[in-house]
């Protein structure tokens, strides 16, 4: 499409594209260069670059990654993130394409107010929740196998529970404008079958959901995993916390060896680095957000 | 990717066994129970907790009503309130006025199916996967007055995060660095999604590609270019996170955000005064969220 | 809020964990036939950094009522959700200071009684009795070390430029005014955090208007607008200009490191500063004198030194243990391993063996028994959400303007009111 206009034009535009192309490259190694920075120092001896500043070449070393990663505890805490965050997306997106597919297909009365509690929710600063998630948290009485406090609090499944109820708005408001995009004429056949609404639900439109899946999975994935308000005001085990607060530790001991927590940092960033880059294609396809209907 | 099509406004008469109905109950039923107690629920009792004074320990018979005294102390004898309230509209209109525009532009650019755009796109939205902690401290090594790049370079010695005259617009460029790739994801998803008859047929009349943009793309883009402002509006004054790991809001980065924080948070508990604080929070979000849902919900219409 | 964050070395480190192994050996053959069943009794813990953490483990494993499962959380997210944690789950027993910021949590029942532990403990000083005796005459904590704030240097410094410790704040002034001549930033200052401005305001008061007069300020029964503190901030003026600037956006190790290099003269804070100069292997050139002498009819005998210890749950799972371990980590025995491990702070059982004592550990020891009286910290001696929220903030918005200080007080007075006013 835009290829067939480009190359009916490539005389005139030429000069152009390379305005624009040297606009982009400036543009995109100017955002690649903090984290390329700090990539840089991340393999560099504390006591070098203190020698010799920060603008110098030399003093490589993989120590400051031995170090963060014993110092840091990230076995442990990449254990409680995995936990919370494969759960927490998992949960999410069941939950989200359930509400997303009755709101698309099916019309009540309260349709547009359930669709706007469930955006507005998304919307609300989490702090102003935080009192009275936490007392609610502390009431509820688990059985100890699910929780070795006995409680929401304190536990992956409190922070699981709160962070699919802040996701599920997003979610559900994405799914939905997909799912309205989907042909009727594939339901209306199903119902002449006489399909029940959960086999159109699970057998018909769930694998149609497959990119905007693909690319909530992704985004989902990078925000919980990130979440750090949530996970540090219900954890009071430290053996519980998850990779967020990994850097803390580093940071609370060695806040001046900015290699160290470089390193860190680096090792933080990877697991959802890996899986971005692993969605990337589906991510733009699946993310229409379905507003586009002109 | 996704079609275009026409359908209906409603599907109506749809019939319904009652098997059918106690499934879509629960389809509805258990999302909207989730969302609506740990969200809407908390929201509403943090409403009435502004009106009390209560230090959160104990049972709920300590609780004092004040009326409406945290809101007269912070409006009148809280001094980091109205500079918050001040940086949180400098934090939304600099998202507004440079990084939103700018992730949007990107998009444009970006949609062209150039050379190397997977590399441009990659190179933008790196930092809308980081973590706040990672954004604050990689910027860290930029700003740090005594071992900073910026300083080190320029020979300077400006305490970028530490200034109470310039840390918040530190912030705010590491905050865009991450916003502005948000931006663009989001926007250039809206631009696939854009039927290429309507570009095609712009291409033969011989419009511009700039008079394309403006007259054809940019009004059938009017939803998703709200929902990117409302976003924008959003993460304006739910600026949070960034803040909070430079130095915990203090100092030149007072947010309404980490006041509610500093008072419900930490040692010093005051849940009456940091609940009404939140209350301000969700009433001045609320204004967003009712622009947001009207667009939404016109769409549905 | 006062932070203890602390960076070793990694031959210090070395030295910890081999000691470490050698006494968890020892405990191995002595206590673990002797264990009483199955208890296990909890220890929540905010020594998250290394060593501190290592020699910690160690302290509990001289425990031989039963295993000691320690829970440890990054010490800054552990201060922070106090209130939570006290509230929700706790540990059965857990690090935490003492003064007022220990009979908080007494009063609100959030701790245990231990006073028959205290009956049980042997040499420890009256005044650590005082400071862990919460309102009701109960005794609610255990202390295990301290550490004076008092004014460091580096005596190879002095020496070479024939500096002399001053006594009273005339003598620091021109001592000040020397060094600035000398190209030397003569007074270290951070204020990144909001709590380090309140080591020097502290010391001032206490200063300017004595020891009484500071614990009524902080009990919320005196005017922050009235004459005495403001004179505080007289006092402060003739002071900052000397001190190093842009102390706002500076941590308390960054103002350390001018120490270090030789760049700042000298640094008003708390003891831990030592690790820093452990770190760079200078632990030997770091002296001290107490903070000068501002009103001669008030004198300088009074030190501040905050108290680190240990307190009980209102509800641990097992109490009988949890007391038991309380009774052992305020032996002398118990504590000469924190000591051992961080020469940083001082041994609050005065029993605890003193042979293995640096200069520095010998100094603090003697000013603290000299002095006539002993305050905590302005955090621990006042409402947390008084001195965090309100005179944190103030304090560094007097270092960002200090003309504007009548003001400042002002505010800080309404709000003190404002929050006292409430239980």
């Amino acid at each position: 499409m835009s290829d067939d206009t480009a190359g009916h034009r490539r005389q005139r535009v030429h000069p152009a594209r390379v305005v624009l192309h040297t606009f982009l490259i400036v543009i995109s190694l100017a955002w690649l260069f903090p984290m390329a920075w700090a990539l840089f120092n991340s393999f560099r001896d504390y006591g070098y670059t203190l020698q010799h500043g920060y603008l110098s070449f030399g003093g490589f070393t993989l120590d400051n990654y031995v170090d963060a990663w014993e110092r840091g505890g990230f076995a442990n805490s990449f254990w409680n993130s995995a936990v919370i965050t494969v759960t927490a997306v998992v949960a999410t997106l069941i939950l989200s394409s359930c509400a997303a597919f009755v709101l698309a297909r099916y019309s009540f009365r309260f349709n547009l107010g359930m669709l706007a509690v469930f955006v507005a929710a998304n919307l609300l600063p989490p702090q102003s929740l935080l009192i009275p998630v936490y007392r609610m948290f502390r009431a509820v009485e688990l059985p100890y196998w699910l929780s070795s406090s006995g409680s929401l609090l304190d536990s992956h499944l409190g922070v699981i529970i709160i962070n699919v109820a802040f996701q599920t708005g997003f979610c559900t408001f994405v799914l939905s404008n997909y799912i309205k995009t989907l042909p009727k004429e594939i339901y209306e056949s199903a119902m002449l079958d006489g399909a029940s609404v959960w086999t159109q639900f699970a057998g018909l439109t769930v694998p149609l959901l497959r990119p905007p899946l693909a690319a909530l999975a992704t985004l989902q994935t990078a925000w919980i995993y990130n979440e750090f308000f949530w996970a540090t005001v219900l954890m009071q085990s430290g053996d519980k916390f998850p990779v967020t607060s990994s850097l803390n530790n580093l940071k609370g001991s060695f806040f001046t060896d900015y290699n160290l927590l470089s390193a860190g940092s680096i090792i933080a960033a990877l697991p959802v680095l890996a899986v971005f880059f692993i969605l990337q294609k589906q991510f733009v396809a699946g993310l229409t957000l379905g507003a586009t209907k002109g | 990717m996704s079609k275009i099509t026409t359908r209906p406004r409603r599907d109506r008469s749809v019939l319904l066994s009652r098997t059918d109905r106690v499934v879509l109950g629960l389809m509805l039923g258990i999302p909207l129970i989730v969302v609506a107690g740990l969200v809407w629920g908390p929201a509403l009792v943090t409403v009435a907790l502004s009106l009390t004074s209560w230090d959160g320990i104990g049972g709920l018979s300590d609780i004092q009503w004040v009326g409406a005294r945290n809101y007269v102390d912070l409006a009148t004898i809280y001094p980091p309130f109205w500079p918050a309230l001040w940086h949180n509209i400098l934090w939304l209109l600099v998202l507004f006025l440079v990084f939103t525009p700018l992730g949007m532009l990107l998009a444009v650019f970006l949609d062209k199916e150039l050379r190397a755009t997977r590399f441009y796109q990659t190179a933008l939205y790196l930092p809308v996967v980081l973590s706040a902690a990672l954004v604050g401290f990689i910027w860290q090594l930029m700003y740090s007055r005594d071992q900073g790049l910026i300083n080190a370079l320029f020979g300077t010695s400006i305490d970028w995060y530490g200034d109470s005259t310039i840390n918040l617009w530190a912030a705010m460029i590491a905050n865009g660095w991450r916003h502005t790739g948000y931006i663009m994801l989001l926007y250039l998803s809206g631009l696939k999604g854009i039927d290429p008859s309507l570009r095609e047929a712009a291409a033969i009349d011989g419009a511009s590609q700039t008079k394309t943009y403006l007259q054809i793309i940019f009004p059938v883009m009017r939803p998703i270019n709200i929902i990117v402002l409302t976003i924008t509006f959003i993460e304006g004054l739910r600026a949070f996170d960034l803040a909070w790991i430079i130095n915990r809001g203090r100092n030149g980065l007072e947010l309404i955000s980490t006041l509610v924080t500093t008072n419900v948070v930490g040692e010093a508990s005051r849940i009456g005064f940091g609940s009404a604080l939140a209350t301000i929070m969700l009433l001045i979000s609320s204004i967003f969220i009712v622009i947001q849902l009207r667009v939404v919900l016109k769409g549905e219409r | 809020m006062i932070t203890r964050n602390t960076p070793f070395s990694r031959r210090r480190l070395l030295q910890a964990s081999g000691l470490a192994a050698g006494t968890s050996l020892l405990s191995a053959c002595g206590g673990g036939s002797a264990g009483s069943a199955d208890g296990v009794v909890t220890m929540g813990s905010y020594q998250s950094d290394d060593v501190p953490k290592k020699a910690f483990a160690e302290m509990m494993a001289g425990f031989t009522g039963s295993e000691v499962k320690i829970n440890t959380i990054q010490h800054e997210t552990f201060k922070e959700g106090i209130n939570n944690y006290l509230q929700g789950n706790p540990d059965d027993t857990f690090t935490w200071f003492a003064g007022y910021r220990a009979r908080y949590f007494a009063d609100k029942g959030l701790v245990g009684d231990i006073s028959d532990v205290w009956d049980k403990i042997d040499g420890m000083p009256d005044s650590m009795k005082v400071a862990s005796t919460d309102s009701k005459d109960r005794q609610v904590f255990i202390p295990s070390t301290y550490y004076p704030w008092a004014v460091f240097y580096r005596p190879s410094l002095f020496r070479e430029r024939g500096y002399t410790e001053p006594t009273t704040l005339d003598e620091w002034l021109t001592l000040s005014e020397q060094m600035k001549k000398d190209g030397i930033t003569p007074i270290a200052f951070a204020d990144k955090d909001g709590w380090e401005a309140m080591g020097t305001f502290d010391m001032l008061n206490l200063r300017v208007n004595g020891y009484d007069y500071h614990v009524s300020l902080m009990a919320g029964q005196e005017a922050w607008d009235g004459e005495q503190v403001k004179n505080v901030f007289k006092a402060w003026n003739q002071l900052l200009p000397f001190h190093q600037p842009d102390a706002l956006g500076r941590t308390w190790q960054e103002a350390s490191q001018g120490l270090i290099q030789n760049k700042s003269g000298v640094y008003v804070m708390g003891m831990f500063m030592q690790q820093q100069f452990a770190e760079a292997d200078l632990a030997d050139d770091l002296d001290f004198f107490v903070f000068p002498e501002v009103d001669s009819a008030i004198g300088a005998k009074v030190v501040e030194a905050p108290v680190d210890g240990f307190m009980m749950a209102a509800k641990p799972k097992d109490e009988k243990l949890a007391k038991e371990l309380l009774a052992y980590l305020a032996t002398p025995e118990a504590v000469g391993v924190t000591v051992k491990s961080d020469p940083s702070v001082i041994a609050a059982n005065s029993k605890a063996d003193q042979s293995s004592y640096n200069a520095l550990q010998k100094k603090a020891v003697k000013v603290i028994e000299e002095a006539e009286a002993i305050s905590q910290f302005l955090d621990r001696d006042s409402r947390p959400d008084f001195a965090n929220t309100v005179v944190g903030p103030a304090l560094q918005a007097f270092v960002k303007d200090p003309t504007q200080i009548d003001s400042i007080l002002a505010s800080v007075e309404e709000q003190k009111k404002s929050i006292f006013a409430t239980n």
